[in-house]
């Protein structure tokens, strides 16, 4: 009779004096019971842990400004400064790994409407007292004079800076564009939309497609332009103005418009009769916007006195910031390395803000980010359980926020029931087929 | 061309190979059927269910080669010629041919006085629990012989379990289930838990189920001590209990002979069984909930898949077997009288469908102590026979998990391993309301909810009017409207489409009264009775 049973020695599990266990591993699945119920528990504990150690905001920058933030810009050159302008005239330098303010001028007499860098480091501002400086303020001391100043014949709303060329674009009530490599004072070109008249709000560069620029203005329009042929090339009419365009930074023919219908909308330029998205939340206007570096992702400002951030692809937003001393919000920006961002209300203070509420910047062991990366991937494969969905979305919004949106779902609601009904009562050959909701806001196209 | 001609063969060749390999892979580590693409219009859908899919064969494959690293092979018995019979080898030749380690590891313990003993080990195999009926109850490290605590109770005992780990465990006595910690110091007395009969502890839920001479099923957390469902079996005093590991549903044997299945989230059994003709003595089910194996005071062994609730193959005991016990890799163990025997292949006859196993693999006993209470050892090659007179650990090469998983539950684990474990296992505990027959359930997708959703969110949905269905749907005595007022079950429940339905009936009546009373003018006096007076 052949006979052998089971035999294993402790030692071989730990080594007689020493603290080191070994850890025996076996994958059938008949000793790991219940593995779906447990993985979905631990999803469920992830979540409300994300949840827990969700804590948005980082600091104020400084003393922030006297008079509201309108406009804000990175410096392309560097992780960490940008620029804001203020109310007052005011145009501050912030540094963001000290949090602090490392330079300021009273540029303009009035609210400075735009600030933009260029590729070597100078810094334009553009204000609606008709005038537009060029600031160094990497070398020269705060009380400086400008190095250029251009006066133009209207208020200035925006700039933007071309790629690479030495040219910036301004917007008034046309668009004029400047060469800073002349010491001339006027326009090299100017660009308008033969028929349109009105005040054109923001402008951007195409920082790809470096000779597109795109442009929103007060009679609802959005127009891309072609600075080869300097003229425009198309222009979409919208229900409402727009307040802001950004360039996605990764795929360089869309496009994402801030709207004053509480939306934002995402254009593909190459096809404008649709829009590729429509990101609706917010309850009042949206006043900016801008991709993240990666593309997926946006911010937004908006009046409501939130920001947003988007997912790219979806509809509804992934979070909101708030808080209680933040006025209307008129400026975000991602930074650089898109794990922060910026925002400018009119309190007067610049934000920083994670960009993902729960993450931490410090340095994390190999441990930790398996972990980390464990949990979201688990998350992930859940995410349609209506619970784990739940804590996922749910968000403390401030009191005004959510009545404003309690009544702004029971007017569409009636708006929609009230389409329906009229419907119902049409005789079929009058019946027109439903308008897309992503059609629904485009008036007219011209080309 | 020879040349290209060979190349393919080779190629072959090792499609071949992969293919088996990932068919092995798959025979173990697999979790289903991979959904067809074909049908899905889908294109990013498709892509990523593909990506996916290709993953999960990773992962399949990966775990198949891991097992190279299991160090451990099972033990096993093996006779060397055709008149060597496994079930004559005694306990004494299998200690002196293993070695001294193991040898150690049966042993007997005489305990006259406060039998019968009820006996179990923890999830980790390294510590027992014995229970004696008259209040004796005492814990061992039983590998290193330790004694951890004795106590005499001086009431009567009638069952013991170990929580989910050495530091607490369950005593059901003559009125109440008491926990008690390690050092044997009474922490709580669950009052709910009356006249206690049998205990089951479910580990990865943290639930003590006992039931009672009354017939309720009580679930207690024990993590947090709030009872969780009690179920009235209304079928007298239980005479069996025993958990399904794979899903958690608890199986109760009663004095009918029908075993009822439990969840605590249904106020009646979810399955009722005719399992035996007497009284079901004992219950136990398989690692991977595929069968279960019950004796009955009708002296027979029945196995049951419990995938299919059908007999699979019913053996005749010489005596009412008392106690029934699987092992991980499938041993059953059954005490009947003064015996043990042990089976093995019992549930592989089942799948092969080859017929019954002719011969126990080992036997035992036969020395007048009555068998009460049998458990496995976990990762051991070891059986605990409890009986009237002590215990008995006996050796039973095979039966024991050889490898196992340190995070599931570890045999060597030290103090710090113990608590990390508890913690981790608390962190993960499962709500009582995940409790189902299928443990999968979570996760899968609800589609008949969807459905209905899509139908409200469809604005030019019409509701799907029940009467047309009914009107023009077959002719004749067995149209659908007449099955329809004919179906029993409904009582006299009167709605709307009851009242439509028999207005309808109405109209047909008279419509056919009207067609007779013309076609019977329309033939005269005389020939008016030759009318067709069936109902077309």
């Amino acid at each position: 009779m052949k006979i052998k049973a089971l035999s294993r020695s402790t030692a071989s599990q730990q080594a007689p004096g020493s603290g080191v266990v070994r850890q025996s591993r076996n994958l059938d699945p008949s000793q790991h019971p219940f593995e779906r119920a447990r993985e979905y528990t631990r999803a469920l504990n992830a979540i409300k842990m994300e949840r827990m150690f969700a804590a948005p905001f980082l600091c104020q920058m400084g003393d922030g400004h006297v008079d509201g933030v309108y406009s804000m810009a990175k410096d392309p050159g560097s992780l960490e400064r940008f620029a804001s302008g203020s109310g007052d005239g005011m145009v501050k330098v912030w540094d963001l790994t000290t949090r602090g303010e490392v330079w300021e001028t009273q540029a303009h007499e009035n609210m400075v409407k735009g600030v933009c860098w260029t590729p070597d480091r100078k810094l334009l501002s553009c204000a609606s007292d008709k005038t537009i400086k060029l600031w160094d303020p990497y070398n020269s001391s705060p009380d400086a004079p400008p190095m250029t100043s251009y006066l133009g014949t209207g208020a200035f709303n925006s700039l933007s800076h071309h790629r690479s060329d030495p040219a910036f674009a301004a917007a008034s009530n046309m668009i004029s564009i400047y060469d800073l490599s002349r010491p001339s004072s006027s326009p090299s070109q100017t660009m308008h939309w033969p028929t349109s008249v009105d005040t054109i709000t923001s402008l951007a560069f195409n920082q790809t497609e470096t000779s597109i620029l795109g442009s929103t203005a007060l009679d609802r329009s959005v127009i891309l332009y072609d600075l080869r042929t300097s003229s425009p090339v198309q222009k979409m009419v919208l229900k409402l103005a727009s307040n802001a365009i950004a360039w996605n930074p990764m795929e360089a023919f869309n496009f994402a418009v801030a709207n004053e219908d509480h939306n934002a909308y995402i254009f593909d330029m190459r096809k404008t009769d649709r829009a590729l998205n429509v990101l609706k939340d917010h309850v009042a206007a949206v006043m900016d916007i801008e991709f993240s570096p990666t593309g997926e992702e946006l911010v937004t400002a908006s009046y409501d006195k939130t920001i947003r951030l988007w997912d790219r692809a979806r509809g509804h937003s992934r979070d909101i910031y708030h808080t209680g001393r933040m006025q209307r919000v008129f400026s975000a920006k991602f930074t650089p390395d898109s794990k922060y961002v910026l925002s400018g209300s009119d309190d007067g203070n610049v934000r920083l803000w994670r960009a993902k509420a729960s993450d931490r910047s410090g340095i994390k062991s190999a441990r930790q980010r398996s972990k980390l990366e464990y949990d979201q991937a688990l998350i992930k494969r859940y995410s349609h359980m209506p619970e784990i969905r739940r804590i996922k979305r749910q968000r403390h919004l401030p009191k005004p926020v959510k009545k404003a949106g309690e009544i702004k779902r029971e007017e569409l609601g009636a708006i929609k029931r009230r389409e329906e009904n009229v419907r119902k009562h049409t005789s079929k050959a009058n019946l027109k087929s439903r308008t897309n909701e992503r059609e629904k806001m485009i008036l007219a196209r011209e080309q | 061309m020879a040349d290209s001609d060979s190349r393919k063969a080779v190629m072959s060749a090792d499609d071949r190979q992969a293919k088996m390999r990932l068919a092995e892979a798959q025979k173990t580590y697999g979790r289903g059927k991979a959904p067809s693409m074909k049908n899905i219009r889908d294109k990013k859908l498709r892509t990523t269910l593909k990506a996916q899919e290709e993953k999960h064969k990773n992962a399949m494959l990966q775990a198949k080669d891991a097992e190279i690293l299991l160090e451990h092979e099972a033990g096993f018995l093996e006779p060397e010629g055709e008149l060597e019979k496994t079930y004559k080898v005694r306990q004494d030749e299998i200690k002196d041919s293993v070695g001294m380690e193991t040898a150690k590891k049966g042993f007997e313990l005489r305990l006259n006085d406060f039998g019968p003993y009820r006996t179990d080990y923890t999830r980790n195999g390294r510590n027992l629990l014995l229970a004696g009926r008259k209040g004796h109850v005492a814990t061992m490290d039983w590998r290193d012989g330790k004694l951890g605590c004795e106590l005499q109770l001086n009431e009567t005992v009638r069952d013991a379990r170990w929580l989910h780990n050495n530091q607490f465990f369950a005593v059901a006595q003559k009125k109440y289930v008491y926990i008690y910690d390690h050092n044997g110091v009474e922490i709580h007395c669950l009052n709910k838990h009356l006249e206690p009969l049998f205990l089951e502890f479910l580990p990865y839920h943290f639930l003590l189920a006992s039931v009672g001479i009354s017939g309720y099923l009580k679930y207690t957390d024990t993590s947090t001590g709030q009872t969780v469902a009690e179920l009235p079996t209304r079928l007298g005093r239980p005479t069996s209990l025993a958990q399904n590991p794979h899903n958690a549903i608890l199986h109760t044997g009663h004095q009918n002979g029908t075993v009822t299945l439990w969840s605590p989230n249904s106020q009646t059994a979810l399955v009722k069984a005719q399992v035996h003709r007497g009284p079901v003595r004992s219950l136990a089910i398989d690692r991977q909930g595929r069968y279960m194996v019950s004796t009955g005071q009708d002296q027979r062994m029945n196995i049951w898949d419990i995938r299919m609730f059908r007999e699979v193959h019913s053996y005749s005991c010489y005596q009412p077997g008392a106690s029934v016990a699987i092992s991980d890799r499938g041993l059953t163990a059954v005490g009947w009288g003064t015996q043990v025997s042990v089976w093995r292949g019992l549930f592989d006859a089942a799948v092969a469908d080859q017929g019954k196993v002719n011969s126990p693999y080992m036997a035992w006993g036969g020395d007048g102590q009555r068998i009460e209470n049998m458990r496995w050892c976990p990762y051991e090659d070891v059986l605990g026979v409890a009986h009237d007179q002590g215990f008995a650990s006996l050796l039973v090469p095979g039966a024991g998990e050889p490898n196992f998983d340190s995070l599931e539950a570890n045999p060597y684990e030290n103090t710090k391993q113990r608590q990390e474990a508890e913690v981790h296992s608390l962190l993960t505990k499962l709500q009582p309301d995940m409790i189902s027959l299928d443990p999968n359930i979570i996760g899968k997708l609800d589609t008949i909810s969807d459905k209905k959703v899509q139908e409200t969110r469809n604005l030019d949905h019409r509701p799907e009017d029940h009467m047309e269905k009914l009107k023009n749907r077959g002719r004749g005595r067995n149209s659908a409207l007449r099955k329809y007022l004919r179906k029993k079950g409904r009582g006299n429940v009167i709605d709307d489409k009851r009242l439509k339905a028999e207005a309808l009936r109405e109209e047909h009546r008279s419509r056919h009264k009207e067609k007779l009373r013309k076609e019977r003018e329309e033939l005269g006096p005389a020939l008016g009775r030759f009318a067709a007076k069936k109902d077309s």
